[in-house]
């Protein structure tokens, strides 16, 4: 597995020959870079320091950063349980329509979150499809509970989990299974013991994307879970609802939010982009 | 008694593999042929990580494969190990645990798994790299690891899928001699998939020849090589190989001529093999002076026209050593016309000791 040549990937930047970029990328590059940064800067320069720790610790917000927390870790162990098997079908399973099947996976991602909540109303609700059954069989109605709030976020979160670690399967390949198999280890030990080793990286990158999808989701929690304070109401419809009644109030949540997210950024990073690409 | 007994068909759309072969225990046997020849196919085939179309395989008294029979033991219950071209070490695991790898999936306890693997890692000479991760290791170093975590679980036959051709130039020699010790000299079974002649020569005692599916040839090795009868051996091999036991300054005949060349891998005393290429001999009609050379009395047995060079088959001269019989020299027809040679000719193979490779072989 030796591999040189002047177009082999280096490892240090130091020992790298620059090529040149042609002048006037840098333009739209440093445009799209204004686009993502100033507007977190406008929201720091718009903040109300001195009120911010009375608007942190105030039980609105306090509840909605605990209930976004336990609930996106939930979804995200969700997204573990049930996204891990699929990615492993979607990667390795002999199945006819697997092609259409990972359409549809990727469909919350390209749905608007609004309609996905909908859909799932119409699903769970206790008119619909499922939801019926359910509460016939056990008096439980899931819309407008913290459960609802999970199963959004769960919704719009799977896809991110789905795609990278798919792309680790993929990437990782047969082949250390087979040998492990020539080796003398079952297919559930070689799974066990060689699989889930090699596509670690690409799991953990999932999870912090799913992760942080969840934190931000907003559109179908609305819909499905309502605003509910200290049941559905998580950090990003707080902000909506703040956003009408007291500004300073929705920045300082917007704030920690963006906290959150340059946590996630920074234990993702640079992982999480590799997962991605 | 067979180690291995197996008839393979595989029906591909570019074509089809049907081939039958045996191995005796302890017995090297190498698969010779170009790409595309259904080699990487059989190897899949017999390590149960592909079902063939038709045929059967067994080992021992044991079918782990029987078409018709709808037999088929699965990959990790058959006791046939693997060594592929790249390595492919996992790379979450030591040295030591790659090699403990196969004892451990076989249930044996973790101190004599490690046991078993140090002790191999020893053999293979990187008892020291044991707690070093792939990624900490040179090609060269990964593959003896890999060698190691072959051997380890004591496979009934061991695959050898071209373990040399990922190798650069400064490792493989090395690796060559560690598989004729580790694999032939311990009387490992095994089937060596190789383009390499030289690596059949050191490493096999029997060939066979698979070109588009189909065996073309089998034999001894040195017969095999030596005397190809298919155009594809013939392109690879065709080599010039004298036996005898390896010097000092080269290899000594039966009939006690030194023919100059340098040794690798081969202890002076063993067995041996001197090979070159017929493109390195040079043909005389009269004995020539100067030295570091070896300078072969024969008589030309034929003449065979072989694209833009002339191969001249060497005969026995009375009185002459009886080993340069069949031996080959390509020159170029201009060469031959300088000669005016006819078959019967008495003439001078002359090849530069630098042009003489010693190598290791049985017997």
């Amino acid at each position: 597995m030796t591999s040189g040549g002047p177009l082999a990937p280096s490892k240090g930047n130091a020992a790298r020959a620059a090529v040149a970029l042609p002048g006037w990328l840098w333009f739209p590059a440093a445009l799209a870079f204004a686009l993502i940064a100033l507007p977190v800067v406008g929201l720091l320069l718009k903040a109300d320091w001195p009120r911010i720790p009375e608007l942190l610790l105030s039980s609105a917000s306090v509840d909605a950063l605990l209930l976004s927390l336990e609930t996106a870790a939930v979804a995200t162990t969700l997204c573990i349980l049930l996204g891990g098997p699929l990615a492993v079908v979607l990667a390795r399973g002999r199945l006819r329509g697997l092609r259409f099947l990972r359409s549809v996976v990727l469909l919350p991602l390209v749905l608007p979150p609004v309609v996905g909540g909908l859909a799932l109303l119409y699903l769970l609700g206790r008119t619909g499809l499922v939801g019926k059954g359910i509460d016939l069989a056990f008096g439980v109605t899931i819309p407008f509970t913290t459960a609802s709030v999970i199963i959004a976020q769960t919704f719009v979160a799977l896809p991110f989990l789905v795609v990278s670690l798919e792309g680790a399967i993929r990437t990782a390949g047969e082949r250390y299974e087979a040998i492990a198999a020539t080796l003398g280890a079952s297919p559930a030990l070689a799974f066990r013991r060689v699989t889930v080793p090699l596509i670690l990286p690409g799991l953990v990158s999932g999870s912090i994307l799913a992760f942080a999808r969840a934190m931000g989701e907003f559109g179908a929690t609305i819909t499905f879970a309502g605003s509910l304070q200290g049941v559905t109401q998580t950090l990003p419809l707080l902000v909506y609802q703040q956003r009408e009644e007291d500004v300073d109030a929705a920045v300082t949540t917007s704030l920690l939010l963006v906290v959150v997210s340059v946590v996630v950024i920074a234990v993702a990073r640079p992982r999480t982009v590799q997962g991605v690409a | 008694m067979t180690a291995l007994d197996a008839r393979v068909v595989v029906r591909r759309p570019a074509f089809t593999l049907d081939v039958t072969l045996s191995a005796a225990p302890g017995e090297v046997l190498a698969v010779l042929g170009p790409n595309g020849s259904g080699k990487s196919t059989l190897l899949a085939v017999l390590a149960g990580l592909l079902r063939p179309d038709g045929g059967y395989v067994r080992m021992g008294d044991e079918t782990i494969t029987d078409v018709e029979a709808r037999v088929h033991v699965a990959a990790h219950r058959r006791g046939v190990g693997l060594l592929a071209q790249q390595p492919l070490l996992f790379p979450h695991l030591t040295a030591l645990g790659n090699v403990a790898f196969g004892p451990r999936a076989h249930g044996v306890p973790r101190t004599e798994a490690d046991a078993r693997a140090r002790e191999l890692l020893k053999a293979v000479g990187t008892a020291e790299l044991a707690d070093r991760r792939p990624s900490q290791m040179s090609g060269g170093q990964q593959q003896r690891v890999a060698l190691a975590r072959a051997l380890a679980p004591g496979p009934d036959l061991l695959l050898l899928d071209e373990p040399l051709a990922a190798l650069d130039v400064d490792s493989a020699p090395a690796m060559r001699s560690l598989l004729r010790r580790v694999v032939r000299d311990r009387k490992q079974t095994a089937l060596l998939v190789t383009h390499s002649a030289l690596d059949a020569l050191v490493l096999a005692d029997r060939v066979v020849v698979l070109t588009a599916g189909s065996l073309v040839e089998q034999g001894p090795t040195r017969d095999v090589l030596g005397r190809p009868r298919s155009p594809f051996t013939a392109r690879i091999a065709g080599l010039d190989l004298i036996p005898g036991i390896a010097g000092p300054d080269g290899l000594r005949t039966a009939d006690g001529i030194l023919v100059s060349g340098h040794a690798e891998g081969v202890d002076e005393g063993d067995p041996a093999v001197a090979v070159f290429p017929p493109s390195a001999v040079a043909v005389y009609a009269s004995p020539p002076s100067g030295s570091p050379r070896n300078v072969l009395p024969v008589r030309l047995a034929a003449i065979e026209p072989r694209g833009d060079t002339v191969r001249l088959r060497a005969g026995t001269v009375d009185g002459g050593p009886s080993w340069v019989d069949g031996l080959a020299a390509d020159v170029t027809p201009a060469a031959v016309a300088d000669l005016a040679v006819e078959p019967g000719a008495e003439l001078w193979f002359v090849v530069k000791a630098t042009e003489v490779g010693i190598h290791a072989a049985s017997s």
